[in-house]
């Protein structure tokens, strides 16, 4: 049993570490074009789960099988995305790009406060949750444990395709190119004829939709209650710091990371649990201050 | 000086109550009852159906007179903004809109430390919804009672329910919320359970993170450890989610789950609670609670809740008629007691005490130290046709004299001195 233990407790966090990195990327990606720390992601996450909910219910109620769940998901993620992702950027975030960090993470916060209130408005106090496609794609055992096929495959699938997708989207295509060396440095992007506006726009539309995307991938499996955005933005917060700001490869490890310590502490140390991804997050910070994968900035001046 | 002006303001408006404090004996227009209760966070699943409730049942008394003919005039306040902040908005409803009755909280945490406060102001104060029963056991107080059961009452009567149900188990693990009322609700249920069954091992003691969204690692690991009984005290989307994800692998196959809050949860589980899981409603209170199903105030009641809300009740909406019949029959009886004359705050509180009355199910009686009295009600859940919702049926009252720590002792210590005796006392009766 002693070694069935490792096995399960690294199929639990890996499908954990899934959902975590998707919230994650989106955050470090905003970050790293932009350089702020949009504390209103948590809120994008939230409204992809309400979105894919609504969609669900309203599939289900048309007489849609549980398969066009699938496709609900993403496009539910995508309308969160390119609505209020768009709002926030063309609205706030344009006019803060070179405003004091303190001040960006207020309004940021801000915005977080008038997007929970939003969602208390349109979707109310009582959870919602739609699950059909769990049990439409059925279980599997493992070692006499029943795991759903959904948070065995599905989730980690989607994961990897989003990284391997966005990763080759960055090194290949022009756009990806543009949005690196945005990031590296904006007034030499503009400089080099770069559109830094529409490449701004884009990244942060691009990162809310993965905020969306892992809120709606969580929904089948997760109540869906005000609140919710608010609980993932402290530990998607400890998977970028502790990977660094603005390091895409570094949030996939950071959240493997944190995604298996969490599970082998629930078998080994339960207590443990709920400080595990802190620990983690303070000890590395403690050591290496930029986060893991950061390299030592090069001077501009 | 604006600020002379204002303090000059402040000043005259001092006096005003004071003077009509002097007078408070004379009949008031209406009576002005703050409520706080959760209108935003996880918690607001019961705080928002509390509110509608005391909007409803309110509206209702008032239709039928009022108290005396005063008529009751609802403020609420969110609880769900923090505890700073819900205190100073107690004082400000208390101190600058003359209101002499409060009804709080919903939570523990904030029961604890608004019943000082209370105290202090003189105001009269109903713990309306939480379960913590260390407030009325630490400190006695005047000005403040509750109208329901505690935490050791609601624990206690599981433990019996479960080892009436369950009277081999062997194994136990728990999987509670990680916040007071899930540390608090574990001590008083294993110790109770290990006064009652001593051979009892416990396997597996979880505590996820509050608003936790995901527990396959611990369900995985439940699997694994295959105890007899799982206990949850969770409650709103942290236990409908465990339900949901628990249920999708197939975990109550292999454990009997204990769930002593499910009953505010029943109606959105729908189908994923199986038959057959242990479900407690914090009380005496169930809509179709087979004694009073029929009577036309919970019948009546049920309905006019379910029109305007769309839901069946749920604890807390017991729990706030609760409080407002006992406040209307506290006022009732102090009137009485001043020979007509409508009394002072001092008067309906110590009225309070001592005090019997009815909400939509049966009898509560208020100790002298201001703890209610209140049966309660287990069952395990069953899908009827009618409803596309489990129902609860071997419905058992447990009447709460029986279990309920004396006054002036400690619970944590009181239920590790209960007997196995109490299992099969003859008074506890299953009504379906």
């Amino acid at each position: 049993m002693s070694q069935d233990i490792y096995i399960l407790a690294v199929l639990d966090g890996l499908s954990y570490a899934a959902l975590l990195f998707l919230v994650a990327l989106g955050m470090t990606l905003v970050f790293g074009v932009m350089n702020i720390v949009n504390m209103a992601h948590g809120s994008f996450y939230a409204l992809g789960g309400y979105m894919a909910a609504t969609l669900g219910l309203w599939a289900t109620a048309h007489g849609a099988s549980p398969a066009w769940s699938l496709l609900i998901l993403p496009l539910a993620a995508i309308i969160v995305g390119c609505v209020f992702g768009a709002l926030m950027e063309t609205s706030l975030m344009q006019h803060i790009y070179n405003k004091d960090p303190i001040l960006q993470l207020l309004i940021t916060f801000s915005a977080f406060m008038i997007f929970e209130d939003l969602q208390r408005l349109v979707w109310g106090t009582q959870p919602y949750f739609v699950s059909d496609i769990v049990n439409y794609l059925g279980t599997a055992d493992i070692l006499g444990i029943t795991y759903t096929r959904y948070q065995l495959m599905v989730v980690p699938g989607v994961a990897l395709v989003v990284f391997v997708a966005l990763r080759s989207f960055l090194k290949l295509s022009s756009i990806g190119r543009q949005i690196v060396a945005v990031s590296h440095n904006r007034e030499i992007s503009t400089a080099l004829g770069i559109n830094v506006k529409r490449i701004s726009l884009l990244t942060f539309v691009v990162g809310s939709i993965l905020g969306a995307l892992a809120g709606a991938l969580a929904s089948p499996t997760v109540s869906w209650v005000p609140g919710i955005g608010g609980e993932m933005i402290v530990l998607s917060f400890a998977v970028v710091a502790t990977a660094g700001l603005g390091q895409i490869e570094g949030a996939l490890v950071a959240a493997i990371l944190i995604g298996l310590a969490r599970s082998f502490t629930v078998y080994l140390l339960p207590e443990l649990e709920v400080l595990i991804p802190f620990l983690i997050m303070v000890l590395v910070l403690l050591f290496r201050p930029q986060g893991l994968f950061s390299v030592a900035q090069s001077r501009r001046v | 000086m604006k600020f002379k002006t204002l303090s000059r303001i402040f000043a005259g408006a001092v006096t005003v109550l004071a003077a009509s404090g002097a007078l408070a004996q004379s009949k008031p227009t209406e009576l002005k009852v703050g409520i706080t209760t959760f209108l935003s966070g996880p918690a607001s699943v019961f705080g928002v159906p509390g509110m509608a409730a005391a909007d409803l049942y309110i509206e209702q008394l008032n239709a039928a007179g009022g108290i005396n003919g005063v008529k009751i005039v609802p403020t609420y306040i969110d609880e769900g903004v923090g505890a700073d902040k819900l205190l100073s908005e107690y004082r400000r409803v208390v101190q600058e809109t003359g209101t002499k009755v409060m009804l709080s909280a919903v939570s523990s945490g904030n029961c604890n430390i608004i019943a000082p406060v209370a105290e202090d102001l003189k105001v009269l104060n109903i713990l309306w919804d939480c379960g913590t029963e260390k407030v009325l056991e630490e400190k006695r107080y005047r000005y403040v009672t509750r109208t329901q059961a505690n935490a050791t009452i609601e624990m206690l009567s599981t433990v019996l329910y479960l080892l009436k149900t369950k009277p081999d188990m062997k194994t136990i693990a728990v999987m509670n919320q990680d916040y007071a009322w899930g540390r608090d609700s574990w001590e008083l249920f294993r110790n109770a359970l290990l006064a009652l069954k001593p051979d009892v091992k416990i396997v597996a003691e979880l505590f996820p993170k509050f608003g936790a969204t995901d527990y396959s690692t611990e369900i995985s690991r439940l699997q694994a450890l295959r105890p007899d009984v799982i206990l949850s005290t969770s409650w709103g989307g942290d236990l409908d989610t465990f339900v949901r994800q628990a249920s999708q692998r197939g975990l109550m196959k292999s454990s009997l789950l204990v769930l002593p809050l499910a009953e505010s949860s029943l109606e959105r589980l729908g189908t994923a609670l199986p038959d057959g899981v242990i479900v407690g409603a914090r009380g005496d209170h169930y809509f179709l609670h087979p004694q009073f199903k029929d009577e036309p105030k919970l019948k009546n009641f049920t309905k006019k809740f379910q029109e305007k809300t769309g839901a069946y009740p749920i604890y807390p909406v017991f729990h706030m008629v609760q409080a407002l019949d006992g406040l209307v029959a506290g006022y009732q009886k102090a009137i009485k007691v001043n020979k007509g004359q409508w009394p002072s705050t001092e008067q309906v509180a110590d009225a309070m005490r001592g005090l019997e009355f009815r909400g939509l199910t049966g009898t509560v009686k208020i100790r002298e130290d201001g703890q209610g009295l209140e049966d309660q009600l287990l069952g395990v859940t069953r899908k009827v046709a009618g409803y596309n919702f489990p129902v609860l049926e071997k419905i058992m009252i447990y009447p709460a004299d029986l279990i309920s720590t004396p006054v002036g002792q400690k619970s944590p210590e009181w239920v590790k001195t209960i007997k196995p005796e109490l299992i099969n006392n003859p008074r506890f009766k299953q009504l379906n």
